[in-house]
């Protein structure tokens, strides 16, 4: 929590402007996955604001941004941008991380600024830097809000995404808030973080339990689903619906006071920036930027909702 | 070979026949039965209603499916092609919105544009396959990668969603019905149907089976095989376009993931159906009854804490293969 806060810190300084004295030209190259989905493409927007942004504060600095569609791909995006752009700085979003962790190994090893974003690499301690989600907390946040919301005894349902390990973080995360809270957890089952599968798999559940009081959908694709099907079932008003990422479709809805989805979980992919920001002051050197920094999951709620609504953001 | 058993096998009735021809119903049975077992709410109307509508969809698409594997054919590209043609129809729809309001004409030239990129998709397959000559299976492969790409481009990554107020007006077409009966359930009980008489009692449905079991000696019959071939593709990329007007309505959205698997999953009910993944022999109704079979199993598993849902897979993976195998036993004891 103190470091979040004293990166927070040195990051808004950051943004007060270019620093004087700082005419250094440096190479920046950032490589991210292509957009490939919802949330990979809202990564792309937000790679591409803040290198536009980036740009006119620090004119003297260069930035190299490609995206790359599969693992092999983006180890020869990274030979390029080092062999013919010469980068100082790498900022990467590993699509796997066994394959990439030897290429950016050499990369750090040959005194490259290194930052990793969000998934992290499969040998500790290469990277200078380290920005990522919290999984565990975007369950937590969502299992807390039901239990300081909901009354001992309710009944949940739970729709997880595609199995893997980030999935498996959320949902401890969340059953962990959920623990004595006397909150009962009908079913949980994946619904792939697609919308279709999530709208027959909330179909079923329906049929199945005559009484659900809350819906948690660790995505907001699938709590979209999820939506449909409840408004289909006519059962619109019995159950809340807690998504999660932070889709603008859903923060509209909170925004405009929606008594089905009062509130979200953040997994913002505006990660990017705070990553690529922090990197360009690191590697400058106008303030110490080596380290971890995890960003917390925020609930977004009626009150703060348009902080988070971004209306160009494909996502 | 496989053509004369089968025509011998309709030929003469006995109890082997008999299996290979209820092979399918029984395995459906076997699951209304475990279904019905296993929860009360199973047999509700909403239920039925439920995994009829889902069903729509692979059903549309695999009738026009068991045309082109009967034809010897194959099509891999069906379901990014479904998802392509959903993001374009919510293109078309929401530029026209602008200048022509939520209006009726709108949906029905969005239904137009669905209709009639499903059949210029089917044309291009069926070009380049008969034409071109190229394999079945490359071509299709390469045009599934094309407009899975394609669709992850118009939607910039994300999801191409439909405008509020269209989507309201459009709802119906999923979510209504007549007497109890939603439309889904009704296009595809008349595809089905249509489907059938076609294989059955038409010119086309015997050449498309003679082509499959054998393309020589259907030239030699004077069968126009090119002809026949590219039409079951245009067929196929039509009923594509057709489950799409369908579909857009129930999320009225489109995105990368859409249509993911569909492919796999009409060929799947296809053959389980009895329909030989090599051609030369196809059975609409059995494709029908495959196709509720594989919504069945989802559905079952959905309703239960039967099986832990890590395992859902291999359950949907066995049932598929004991369908099978539980017709072609009466064909192979022969």
């Amino acid at each position: 929590m103190t470091k979040t806060l004293i990166a927070t810190t040195a990051l808004v300084g950051a943004l007060v402007g270019p620093m004087s004295g700082m005419a250094l030209a440096e190479t920046i190259g950032v490589s991210i996955p292509a957009a490939t989905h919802g949330w990979a493409g809202a990564l792309n927007f937000h790679a591409e604001r803040t290198i536009e942004r980036l740009k006119e504060v620090y004119p003297e600095h260069e930035f190299v941004l490609a995206t790359t569609p599969d693992s092999a791909t983006q180890v020869s995006d990274l030979e390029d941008m080092v062999a013919t752009r010469g980068i100082d700085a790498l900022v990467v979003l590993p699509f796997e991380s066994e394959p990439l962790t030897g290429p950016i190994q050499r990369i750090a090893d040959s005194g490259t600024w290194v930052t990793v974003v969000d998934r992290g690499l499969a040998v500790e301690g290469i990277e200078t830097l380290y920005v990522a989600g919290d999984n565990d907390s975007f369950g937590r946040t969502a299992g807390q809000y039901f239990a300081d919301t909901l009354d001992e005894g309710a009944k949940v349902v739970a729709m997880r995404g595609i199995p893997s390990t980030v999935d498996n973080e959320r949902v401890e995360g969340f059953e962990a808030a959920l623990d004595g809270s006397g909150i009962e957890v009908l079913a949980m089952d994946h619904g792939n973080w697609n919308r279709d599968t999530a709208f027959t798999l909330m179909q079923d559940w329906l049929s199945r339990f005559p009484e659900i009081d809350a819906v948690w959908a660790a995505d907001d694709d699938m709590a979209v689903g999820a939506l449909a099907a409840i408004e289909q079932a006519g059962r619109t008003g019995e159950m809340i619906v807690v998504g999660g990422a932070g889709m603008k479709e859903m923060v509209d809805r909170i925004r405009s006071g929606d008594s089905t989805v009062p509130v979200d979980v953040t997994y913002p992919p505006s990660m990017i920036s705070t990553a690529i920001e922090m990197t360009v002051v690191g590697v400058t050197g106008a303030a110490p930027m080596s380290g971890e920094f995890i960003i917390a999951s925020e609930l977004i709620t009626p009150e703060n909702a348009d902080d988070f609504y971004f209306e160009d953001s494909p996502y | 070979m496989t053509m004369a058993t089968t025509q011998k096998s309709t030929g003469r009735p006995g109890r082997r026949i008999d299996l290979q021809v209820i092979g399918p119903i029984l395995a459906l049975i076997a699951l209304l039965l475990i279904g019905m077992a296993l929860n009360s709410n199973f047999l509700s109307y909403a239920n039925i209603t439920n995994v009829l509508a889902r069903s729509a969809f692979i059903g549309i698409i695999a009738v026009g499916m068991t045309f082109v594997i009967t034809a010897g054919g194959l099509d891999l590209s069906v379901g990014s092609m479904a998802a392509f043609v959903a993001g374009l129809m919510i293109l078309v729809m929401n530029l026209l919105t602008e200048s022509m309001g939520v209006t009726l004409p709108v949906i029905l030239i969005g239904i137009a544009v669905a209709l009639l990129a499903g059949l210029v998709a089917g044309v291009i397959n069926g070009i380049l396959i008969t034409r071109v000559g190229i394999e079945a299976f490359i071509v299709t492969l390469g045009t599934m990668g094309i407009y899975r790409s394609l669709i992850t481009w118009l939607a910039d990554g994300g999801t191409l969603s439909l405008g509020f107020e269209m989507r309201e007006l459009y709802r119906p077409v999923y979510y209504g019905g007549i007497a109890g009966v939603s439309w889904p359930i009704i296009a595809f009980v008349v595809v089905a149907v249509l489907g059938e008489i076609v294989m059955r009692h038409t010119a086309f449905g015997r050449h498309c089976a003679a082509i499959g079991s054998n393309e020589k000696v259907a030239r030699y019959s004077s069968i126009s095989v090119l002809k026949v071939r590219l039409a079951t593709y245009v067929l196929l990329g039509l009923l594509v376009g057709f489950a799409v007007v369908m579909y857009v309505p129930r999320l009225g959205s489109a995105s990368a993931s859409t249509g993911l698997l569909w492919e796999l999953e009409a060929i799947a009910a296809v053959i389980i159906g009895g329909t030989l993944l090599k051609g030369g022999f196809g059975r609409v109704w059995g494709t029908v009854v495959g196709v509720l079979i594989l919504s069945l199993i989802g559905n079952i598993l959905n309703l239960t804490d039967f099986v832990s849902p890590y395992l859902n897979g291999a359950i949907q993976g066995a049932v598929i293969i004991l369908a099978v195998v539980l017709q072609r036993k009466g064909a192979t004891e022969r």
